[in-house]
């Protein structure tokens, strides 16, 4: 028996990768900090009208509110719940604020949630922090708690390591086998998908193992650790994916009033979510997108692998 | 508090000139007049990102610029609108992951300068952008902490920027977020073992208040042209306390100005 998955191209479409991966009542996670926010998983997530997911992120963007409002999720766990620059995310609002379908609420702070998911890549039970002494962060949750050093005997703060059942990665490309190269913002990626149980990588380009392989240091991901490949180009849309698409700055101000109205954010489900098949269909109904955020060109220079 | 005196009504200044300047102009002016060259800063968006920026134009050429995304040296060509805006990357010094953020650069000691900002900001510098009203049932949810509670504790020194309201100040927040010099059960940073010395001076639209070395508590000790201390004082949910020689401020230079305007935020989205 090896830990090594499955041998051979794991590329299949996206619909697939959710049908396979995802189930009702699964800890899910979508993670992208700003940069490669896998919107086109959150929506095929949608169309499947997947159940009871407990969906964790440090900040549930966009995504997750589209997810909150269509009712997939029965658990939301985060660490800064907000439309950066463009105002609040309403229907996570409503949900806490008790005016809409109630949703039950896990929170910490961006360290908080990133030392979670590093315990949760190295299989320990729980990480340690100096932080939130002086705050209300533990009892608005206790599974904040401390431990005493046995070396020095500080008081040290915990979090629990977090396991997903899946997690989404979106990246610029991927070989057939998963493995995968980022570039820009790594957030806490790599940490998310080594923490979980299963691995759905998405990607705007799949590329032969010999690109991978001619750039080795750009590996985020490697493939034994990921179940399914996706590729889907505009799939992080409007997030954004660096030298590829830049971030759709103008739809998230848009949100703002889409997402304070109940029956606009229906609507707009109802049109660019459920009323669509797939991602190149949600790309085709917005001509102009693709040429109004394609990234300009702007390449590093290369490095000497010689020996 | 030794040697401090209660603000009253009537302060010096009793005619109010229109100035050439926004207040969002002086917080930024007077922000980025804080930080020294070469000095290591956290930035935030909005006001933080443009004092950063305005300082490194002017006296502080060195200074290195960390977001919270991972961008490390940062040189933003455009003003980014979001804390992972691509702008950041580019050109920038290093892209590390967000463990290495927190690990490595702010839990490591390495943050000179932290930059917050809130909903709530009370008497001992406890700041709060989690709820409004109570943790269970809010009036209304703010987003919660982001890398606020952290930075608080750990940057060698913070800085806050915010407007004077008496909602945004009240004697006590409703849900601390970050912790300033004193939690509501009377322990200091010192007690609770905290890094960093917190935030040590908040920068308004009327005037700079600064925590009491002795107390923590927050007091007047700058005024700006022709703001009163009973402008400031009508601005805060608590009987204010000032130092009894209170510093001036300059308005912003001409130099400042045109930097602000016509290069680091021409099209306003910060500078309103």
């Amino acid at each position: 028996m090896t830990n090594h998955k499955a041998i051979g191209s794991k590329v299949v479409s996206m619909k697939e990768a959710v049908a396979a991966h995802v189930h009702d009542g699964d800890t899910v996670v979508i993670e992208g900090f700003t940069h490669l926010i896998c919107f086109a998983a959150g929506h095929e997530i949608i169309r499947q009208g997947r159940r009871d997911l407990t969906i964790c992120r440090l900040t549930p963007d966009l995504i997750y509110d589209q997810m909150i409002a269509a009712g997939v999720a029965r658990k939301l766990v985060f660490s800064w719940a907000g439309n950066p620059g463009a105002g609040s995310l309403h229907a996570f609002r409503r949900a806490v604020e008790g005016k809409g379908p109630p949703l039950e609420i896990e929170e910490y702070s961006h360290f908080g949630m990133v030392a979670r998911m590093s315990a949760g890549a190295a299989r320990l039970p729980f990480w340690t922090m100096r932080n939130y002494m002086g705050t209300d962060l533990a009892k608005a949750n206790p599974l904040i708690r401390t431990v005493k050093c046995p070396y020095t005997g500080e008081m040290l703060a915990t979090v629990p390591a977090l396991n997903p059942d899946v997690t989404v990665i979106h990246a610029q490309r991927a070989d057939a086998q998963g493995n995968t190269q980022i570039w820009g913002l790594l957030g806490v990626q790599k940490e998310a998908a080594f923490a979980s149980k299963r691995v759905i990588v998405v990607a705007e380009e799949i590329v032969d193992e010999s690109v991978i392989r001619s750039d080795p240091n750009r590996t985020l991901i490697p493939g034994l650790i990921v179940d399914a490949v996706v590729h889907e180009p505009w799939g992080a849309h409007p997030s954004y994916s660096q030298g590829y698409y830049d971030r759709d700055n103008d739809f998230y101000v848009a949100w703002e009033a889409i997402s304070r109205d109940p029956a606009k954010l229906e609507a707009y489900l109802d049109e660019f979510v459920r009323g669509v098949p797939d991602r190149k269909a949600y790309m085709a109904k917005q001509p102009g997108l693709a040429q109004r955020l394609a990234a300009k060109e702007l390449m590093s220079a290369g490095v000497n692998y010689g020996y | 508090m030794r040697g401090s005196t209660m603000v009253t009504e009537g302060g010096q200044t009793a005619g109010r000139q229109v100035a050439g300047y926004t207040p969002s102009e002086m917080m930024t002016a007077v922000a980025a007049r804080e930080l020294r060259d070469g000095e290591v800063v956290f930035v935030g968006i909005g006001l933080p990102n443009l004092a950063c920026n305005l300082a490194r134009a002017t006296h502080a050429p060195n200074l290195v610029l960390i977001y919270e995304s991972g961008a490390v040296g940062a040189v933003p060509e455009r003003v980014p609108v979001s804390i992972g805006d691509p702008a950041l990357v580019t050109g920038s010094l290093m892209v590390c992951s967000m463990a290495d953020v927190f690990q490595c650069f702010l839990q490591g000691g390495r943050i000179e300068v932290g930059f917050l900002g809130g909903a709530q900001i009370d008497k001992y510098g406890n700041i709060n952008t989690t709820v409004v009203g109570s943790y269970e049932k809010p009036k209304v949810r703010l987003p919660g902490s982001g890398g606020a509670a952290e930075i608080a504790v750990h940057a060698v020194r913070t800085l806050v920027i915010s407007r004077l309201d008496r909602r945004a100040f009240p004697e006590q927040v409703d849900f601390v977020t970050s912790p300033g010099h004193r939690y509501r059960d009377g322990k200091t940073r010192r007690d609770l073992g905290m890094p960093g010395a917190g935030p040590i001076k908040v920068i308004t639209d009327k005037g700079i208040l600064e925590a009491d070395e002795a107390t923590g508590e927050l007091v007047l000790t700058a005024l700006y042209p022709g703001v009163t201390t009973k402008d400031v004082q009508d601005g805060i949910g608590w009987e204010l306390r000032a130092r009894p020689a209170l510093g001036s401020v300059e308005q912003p230079s001409g130099e400042e100005l045109s930097l602000l305007r016509e290069k680091l935020d021409p099209k306003q989205l910060y500078l309103k």
